[in-house]
């Protein structure tokens, strides 16, 4: 098909998924936004075929149980320009509890995909029954550990990995009514360490109660940027919503 | 009150947890009050199955519209879930705000499929209540139970204190007045509301009969007080479009079985299949008017996102100008829209339908002859020629459809081993046609084992043995297995069998039920947990014959174990029905022709709603005219010409 004659334009939204919501799985996410989109009565692109399908790409998976205030979703929009205000407005309307789209910014064409793009994720882990003391010697042992060996299963066989190189950071954070708040900065080329893998490497010995991701990072020429600041569209720079 | 705070540190640790959590789109919080009747109504299988019910939908609707209810919902907890919460002490609870079961005074089932007994045994005892009504205290749960299966109460008598029989939309509000009236004067005496419950026309309350038995016959079931109907007649709502619910139908947050919009376009079927339940115990037909199915579709698509409509009945091809609503359904959406006819009968199955559901994505097309021979179709007064399977067919495969399944039944009355093989014959012929549409179609063939059901004219017939169903799937396995194109499925026949059991038993059989269960025998309609020797086991040590019970023919003297409850329909006229299937004798769809007074309309003084006065064009419709010139043909051979296709005898 000749790009020419179908006007499209690429809408990076950035969304929260807390509360009970947490629980469902990434495919129910995928499923939930395209009900959402189509309720707002946006013109969101379609794929071609017998089975068309809104065209959204998601960045990186959220395991189902974690909470999240940084979910970023790329929707393709079949007109040439499409304001980031209209959609975020008709989102308040039709996305679940739990749910919260929190801005937005147009991409420019060509704008690198989040799952090839993102370098890092930021993750808020409240542990259960811990101790600020206790936790602050177990980041010190796992900071000073020289390997992170984690074995995981891929298509039958066994792969063994070294986390140690995507731990970024790692710190203890303020107390909860229920334990404590461990910080976790992770690496996600060329795959994404999962707060999961960190646990069973490390042999955490508390029970992790809630786990949220609070950012993403594009690591760009030197300097962190979240997603929504990754190519913008110069001619119509509109980026919309704050942390 | 809530119970979230516990339950979401044990989620992260069970399946598909999403199932747990409620928030689905429509979903009600509702205001809990001791004046307000609590009603937690349960579907005893799990979510991703009970969700998308209907029935529970409507009645989760109308009681909390009502200021004297509140509605909300419970499914059964996966195995794993079931493991978590019995070990953290945690209750069966709602989904819609976690509140346990206790905290409500009504538990009511929907019951939809023999199976889930057990599962409803194990609900009620995960609810914190006895499962054994007698032992149930003035204040515990009061648990009630509606839907298809009710039409045989008695296997589960002793553990539900009230059935409803047919439509729930106004008895429901009926029950809850009584429930309501009982609970404001302090819940005093369970007998008291029980008595009571049983004047409610449609309701059955199984502990104030008392059963007869003389050996292994059933003698009398007869209620021990003069104010008890000594016959339960169930319900009918007159008329449909009375009742456009559900009118916010649930929205969930994770996938489920027909996940799609839902709208039921009519209830009842009078094409009188003899093996279907379904359509004797929902007579008379009434329809939704198109207006009123157009504007719950574009409402529902509205407000749900979703971009697939189903329109649902037992026969949806049937409904009066059934072309022009999908045309309108498909053009209400915002983008593309695709609609999904459940059930089809082949000879209303159309050129003109085919090319408009098509328009949209393609769904997946099933059809059910249900039985491979003209002469067995007779027998079981499903009257459409291989000429109007292959017309739909044919209409299927020329508007792009590459594959279709083909629905049968075996282990059908007098059926011979000519009968069995004859699906195959059917089934290549099909593949044949699609040939000259399509590089590579594909057929498949799903073959389950037929389970005589009450109120039907085969309720009297013996069901096959667990072998004879076996021969029959393998003897149509070998037979199929070297043709490219046809495959097939088949469902356990040691399920059937226990679905026999169930089907047609009577109160004894509650003890097998308990003992499976106390045995671990839950969701025994899942496969990979059924369990066919407990139930053996468990008939043989309480004395009971499976042979008795599910293989033996009934005698038209014999009482029957719900003979006490009635669909309208006479047993003289569903015993003369019997005796016209095994003399292959059809009978027409009164709907279209006149009335043969089987006892459903006249019975209740109401009629059929149907806009159409004439069947829709084309195809022999099934109304027991055979075409013109029609001669059954012992093997119909198809001839591809060109695009067109034939089939002649």
């Amino acid at each position: 098909m000749n790009p020419n004659e179908a006007p499209r334009t690429r809408v990076r939204l950035r969304y929260g998924k807390n509360g009970r919501i947490r629980f469902t799985s990434h495919r129910d996410m995928a499923r939930i936004w395209e009900r959402s989109l189509r309720r707002t009565g946006l013109p969101v692109a379609q794929t071609e075929g017998f089975s068309p399908r809104a065209k959204l790409h998601f960045g990186l998976a959220l395991a189902t149980g974690y909470e999240s205030d940084a979910e970023y979703l790329d929707v393709d929009f079949k007109c040439a320009e499409m304001a980031v205000n209209e959609v975020l407005d008709a989102l308040v309307r039709v996305l679940p509890d739990g749910i919260a789209a929190s801005g937005g910014s147009v991409l420019a064409p060509g704008t690198m995909s989040l799952q090839q793009a993102v370098t890092s994720c930021d993750w808020d882990i409240e542990l259960l029954d811990a101790s600020a003391d206790d936790l602050a010697r177990w980041v010190d042992q796992v900071r000073g550990a020289a390997t992170l060996m984690i074995t995981r299963e891929r298509k039958g066989k066994q792969i063994t990995d070294d986390l140690a190189p995507q731990v970024c950071a790692l710190e203890v954070g303020e107390p909860t009514s229920r334990g404590v708040r461990l910080l976790a900065t992770l690496g996600t080329q060329p795959r994404s360490a999962r707060p999961s893998e960190l646990f069973a490497a490390s042999e955490l010995p508390y029970l992790p109660v809630l786990v949220r991701r609070t950012r993403q990072w594009i690591e760009q020429d030197g300097a962190r940027l979240e997603p929504l600041e990754v190519g913008a569209a110069p001619a119509q720079h509109t980026l919309v919503g704050v942390h | 009150m809530s119970l979230w705070p516990e339950l979401e540190l044990v989620l992260p640790d069970v399946s598909k947890p999403a199932r747990y959590i409620g928030g689905e789109g429509g979903m009600v919080e509702p205001e809990h009050h001791p004046s307000k009747v609590a009603w937690l109504l349960a579907y005893p299988d799990t979510y991703e199955i009970g969700l998308p019910n209907q029935g529970l939908q409507i009645l989760y609707e109308i009681l909390n519209e009502r200021d004297d209810a509140v509605a909300e919902r419970a499914y059964a907890p996966w195995v794993d879930m079931e493991a978590e919460m019995r070990a953290a002490g945690l209750p069966l609870f709602s989904v819609d705000t976690h509140r346990r079961a206790a905290d409500f005074d009504v538990l009511a089932f929907n019951l939809s499929a023999e199976l889930v007994y057990t599962n409803v045994l194990n609900c009620i005892d995960l609810a914190g209540a006895p499962v054994r009504a007698e032992q149930r205290a003035d204040g515990d749960l009061l648990i009630g139970a509606g839907g298809h299966c009710t039409y045989n109460p008695e296997p589960l008598a002793d553990f539900v204190d009230f059935f409803v029989l047919g439509d729930g939309e106004e008895a429901v509000s009926e029950i809850n007045a009584v429930v309501r009236d009982w609970k404001r004067a302090g819940k005093k005496s369970r007998q008291a509301v029980l008595r009571e419950l049983a004047t409610v026309e449609g309701v059955y309350v199984p502990s104030l009969y008392d059963v007869a038995y003389d050996g292994p016959a059933l003698v009398s079931i007869t209620p021990r007080f003069a104010d008890v109907p000594a016959v339960v007649e169930k319900r009918t709502v007159a008329d449909l479009a009375a009742w456009p619910y559900p009118k916010h139908q649930l929205v969930p947050l994770t996938e489920v079985v027909h996940d799609r919009l839902n709208v039921e376009v009519f209830r009842g079927c009078t094409r009188g299949c003899r093996f279907c339940q379904a359509g004797m115990i929902t007579r008379p037909v009434r329809e939704r008017p198109a207006e009123q199915v157009r504007t719950m579709v574009a409402d529902g698509l509205a407000r749900s996102g979703y971009d697939e409509v189903a329109l649902t009945s037992l026969s949806t091809a049937d409904f009066s100008g059934i072309e022009e609503v999908v045309s309108a359904t498909m053009d209400c959406g915002a983008g593309e829209v695709s609609v999904s006819l459940p059930s089809l009968r082949v000879d209303a199955f159309t050129v003109g339908l085919a090319a408009q559901i098509q328009r949209a994505r393609r769904t997946g097309l099933t059809f059910a002859p249900e039985a491979g021979s003209w002469r067995m179709r007779q027998v079981i007064n499903k009257l459409i020629d291989e000429r109007d399977l292959y017309g739909a067919v044919e209409s299927a495969f020329s508007q792009g459809w590459r594959r279709m399944k083909l629905y049968f039944l075996t282990g059908l009355p007098t059926e011979t081993d000519e009968d069995t093989l004859a699906i195959g014959e059917l089934a290549r012929n099909c593949v044949d046609l699609g040939r000259a549409h399509t590089k590579n179609p594909s057929v498949t063939v799903s073959l389950g084992g037929f389970v005589p059901k009450p109120f039907t004219p085969f309720q009297w017939f013996g069901q096959n043995t667990v072998s004879e169903l076996q021969r029959k799937i393998f003897l149509l396995r070998d037979d199929i297995k070297r043709n490219r194109g046809v495959q097939m499925k088949w469902h356990d026949p040691k399920a059937s069998m226990v679905e026999g059991i169930a089907s047609r038993g009577d109160r004894r059989i509650g003890r097998v039920i308990e003992e499976v269960w106390r045995q671990g025998g839950t969701f025994q309609e899942w496969s990979e947990h059924f369990d066919y020797d407990r139930w053996t086991q468990a008939m043989a040590r309480h004395g009971l014959s499976v042979d008795w019970y599910v293989h033996r023919h009934r005698t038209d003297d014999e009482v029957l174990p719900w003979d006490h409850v009635s669909a309208g329909l006479h047993k003289d006229f569903l015993w003369q029905d019997w005796r016209d299937a095994l003399n292959e004798v059809g009978l027409e769809d009164c709907r279209w022709t006149p009335c043969y007074d089987c006892g459903a309309c006249t019975g209740y003084s109401i009629e059929h709603i149907v806009a159409s006065a004439v069947p829709p064009a084309g195809g022999s419709q099934g109304t027991g005219q055979v075409p013109a010139g029609y001669q059954p043909p012992a093997a119909v051979a198809v001839q591809l010409s060109g695009s067109g296709t034939k089939a002649s005898s």
